[in-house]
């Protein structure tokens, strides 16, 4: 293990104060946003399924506040948390999620598909290690057009079972891509643990295609932040495709739907997660050991998110439902 | 057949392909071919023999062999403003690439509302009885023309494969392009000028009233083949060309049937849920009034295609096959049958 728990010991000078709150309450906007989905489902009030991200918030949004609102990400069936990091409004995903019309894909792709090409987001993808070969396009795409754009892979460990992302791991080392793939390890692969499937090394995989790789404590947002900057800055310059292993957990099950699961995983363990490892008390309790945020401060931020919350369901649920016509439109371009 | 130029030349149907790939890379920045042995070899067949050379390696790449990955890397390029033409150097191979044509290129526009653009081609191949067996024979365009969001062509001479690839290029969708293998070294005439020839747009190839063959590809000649046999017999056969399964013609088909009201249609995919089976079900469904004998379906047989060639030239449509059929379907079953 490379993981450097108590890494970054840097100084926070005071104007940086600004950037970890926005952080912190991007990840409080996922927290809460999977929340209500979790209270939607259970209230039979969603059609189908959703795979909540809570647990993994800080990969996400450190990743992405290292991006550009031009770089692009592809993102997984657990994608609401990369979605809303990149740039989605809290309204438009609930609007999708119900099915709606003013949702991100006008109600056609829904949780596991949701696509916001302005914010750089090329699409939640429902097959496993699915969009890999989007991201590692994109990043050929920003070579050829001679932008300095960066694509970011993400995905589930569980997608280091599929052959495809080493198809384009081997091709993005073989052309210097801009392309970060990044790997975010829950230790479940769906409703198995993922030591029972998956042999080795995690991180000896890419490092053997000539990959640069790291790998970072998955629930502390900073240290994902200060690793992901380093990525992109080289990325951005033309060195090539990097990995990056974040260590992390998911606080529910594969689903929704997934919610008598102590047949693969004991209560307990779920319970150390969400009291000694959750990103947002880690980076809060930096802050205010730092004296640098008060409790108040965190009070206010969850007021704030409370109320996009409930004004982003209010607003999908009050949306109209596609057109009928809509069934047959966007077929073909 | 119509021809937009009187000034042709007659080139081979690789050198077709190369030509519109090479005006289109000359016209569109944004077009990069990538696939197998694409650039210094030019394919196994040497379809794209000399684009490197113009165009250089950073748009003609050769890839690992790695159908999924670069299929997959295709889509993510074509979704960013590049369009590329994929090189799947068998059509057996399009099984390899499957969830990146099938899941990923063919919904991607509709599962994100119609925000994002897949404008790809695949460029494959089909046709047996080259001996090469059972993974290098197959013909799969029924595969792909089962999918909503794919488009799929099946050029026949040099004339339609570098017109209709032009289009494929220029279509904002995931367009799969199947060419014959058994055709890559068929001449025929190419206009010196530009053309395109659009999709959905069925050709008659032979006019005719007794009988209609629609036939596709590979099956194109068998047909023309078995309608010169069929002369013989005083029978008039119309032959007809879909070039794209999808969109379909179904207009051209089913006026045909009209007039002559007996079909058989004719196809290299299996048998058994192919092509022919959807064409025949549209005649059945539109031209059942004019019907004066059963429809009938001509396909590859039922078999994984096998290796000797005894063997293998028994599992393909032949004119032979073609006009036993048609005498049936027109009452004239004779003792010539046998010799023909």
């Amino acid at each position: 293990m490379t993981q450097t728990v108590n890494q970054p010991a840097v100084t926070v000078p005071s104007n940086e104060l600004e950037k970890w709150m926005h952080m912190y309450q991007q990840m409080l906007i996922i927290r809460l946003f999977e929340e209500q989905v979790n209270e939607l489902y259970q209230t039979g009030q969603m059609p189908g399924l959703a795979h909540l991200y809570s647990g993994e918030e800080a990969v996400a949004v450190g990743m992405c506040e290292a991006l550009r609102h031009d770089d692009y990400i592809t993102s997984t069936h657990r994608g609401h948390g990369h979605c809303l990091a990149k740039g989605a409004k809290v309204d438009r995903m609930f609007a999708e999620l119900l099915g709606k019309a003013a949702g991100y894909c006008r109600g056609k792709g829904g949780s596991m598909h949701i696509a916001d090409p302005v914010s750089g987001n090329l699409g939640a993808n429902a097959i496993v290690g699915g969009s890999a070969g989007i991201a590692t396009g994109a990043g050929l795409s920003a070579q050829q057009r001679h932008t300095d754009q960066v694509a970011v892979c993400f995905f589930g460990e569980g997608a280091l079972g599929q052959g495809v992302i080493y198809e384009v791991m081997n091709m993005a080392s073989l052309w210097k891509l801009p392309v970060i793939y990044v790997c975010e390890n829950n230790l479940y692969s769906e409703y198995t643990g993922y030591k029972e499937v998956t042999a080795g090394s995690i991180v000896d995989r890419p490092k053997a295609f000539g990959i640069h790789t790291e790998e970072v404590d998955g629930q502390d947002v900073r240290q994902v932040h200060e690793t992901a900057l380093h990525l992109v800055e080289q990325a951005r310059r033309h060195q090539g495709p990097a990995f990056l292993l974040c260590n992390t957990y998911r606080y529910y099950g594969h689903h929704v739907g997934d919610i008598n699961r102590s047949y693969y995983r004991p209560k307990e363990e779920e319970q150390y997660w969400r009291d000694e490892r959750d990103p947002l008390k880690i980076l809060s309790q930096w802050l205010i050991g730092q004296k640098m945020a008060e409790p108040l401060m965190f009070e206010q931020i969850q007021q704030e998110v409370n109320q996009i919350v409930e004004h982003g369901v209010r607003f999908a649920q009050n949306a109209p439902y596609p057109d009928p016509s809509e069934v047959s439109r966007h077929v073909y371009a | 057949m119509s021809m937009p130029s009187p000034d042709t030349r007659h080139i081979t149907f690789a050198q077709a392909i190369n030509e519109a790939l090479a005006e289109e890379m000359r016209r569109d920045p944004t077009i990069f071919i990538m696939g197998e042995d694409v650039a210094e070899a030019g394919t196994p067949f040497k379809v794209l023999a000399g684009l490197v050379d113009e165009f250089g390696t950073a748009r003609v790449i050769d890839t690992p062999i790695s159908e999924q990955g670069f299929c997959g890397i295709g889509v993510g390029a074509a979704m960013t403003g590049m369009r590329p033409v994929i090189d799947i150097m068998f059509g057996d191979f399009l099984t390899l690439a499957m969830d990146q044509i099938v899941n990923q290129a063919a919904k991607i526009h509709y599962m994100s509302g119609g925000k994002l653009k897949v404008p790809i081609v695949f460029r494959t191949n089909l046709g047996a009885t080259r001996r090469s067996a059972a993974q290098h024979s197959q013909s799969f365009q029924a595969w792909v023309s089962h999918i909503p969001g794919l488009k799929v062509v099946l050029p026949t001479t040099p004339y339609e494969a570098k017109g209709l690839l032009k289009s494929a290029i220029r279509d904002d969708n995931p367009v799969v392009f199947i060419e014959d293998k058994l055709s890559f070294q068929q001449k025929g005439p190419v206009p010196t000028a530009e053309y395109l020839i659009p999709f959905g747009q069925a050709e008659i190839k032979r006019s005719g009233n007794d009988i209609t063959l629609v036939a596709t590809s590979s099956m194109v000649d068998i047909a023309l083949q078995a309608a010169t046999l069929l002369e013989a017999d005083g029978l008039s056969a119309e032959v007809i060309d879909p070039r794209t399964t999808l969109p379909l013609d179904k207009e051209t088909i089913i006026n045909s049937v009209k007039k002559t009201s007996r079909a058989i249609v004719i196809d290299e995919g299996y048998e058994r849920y192919g092509i022919t089976a959807e064409i025949a079900s549209l005649i059945a469904d539109e031209a059942f009034y004019y019907l004066e004998a059963p429809v009938k379906r001509l396909g590859a047989m039922d078999v994984p295609v096998p290796f000797s060639p005894v063997l293998e030239d028994l599992t393909v449509p032949t004119p032979e096959k073609v006009i036993k059929i048609a005498r049936q379907l027109c009452g004239r079953i004779t003792t010539s049958l046998t010799g023909a």
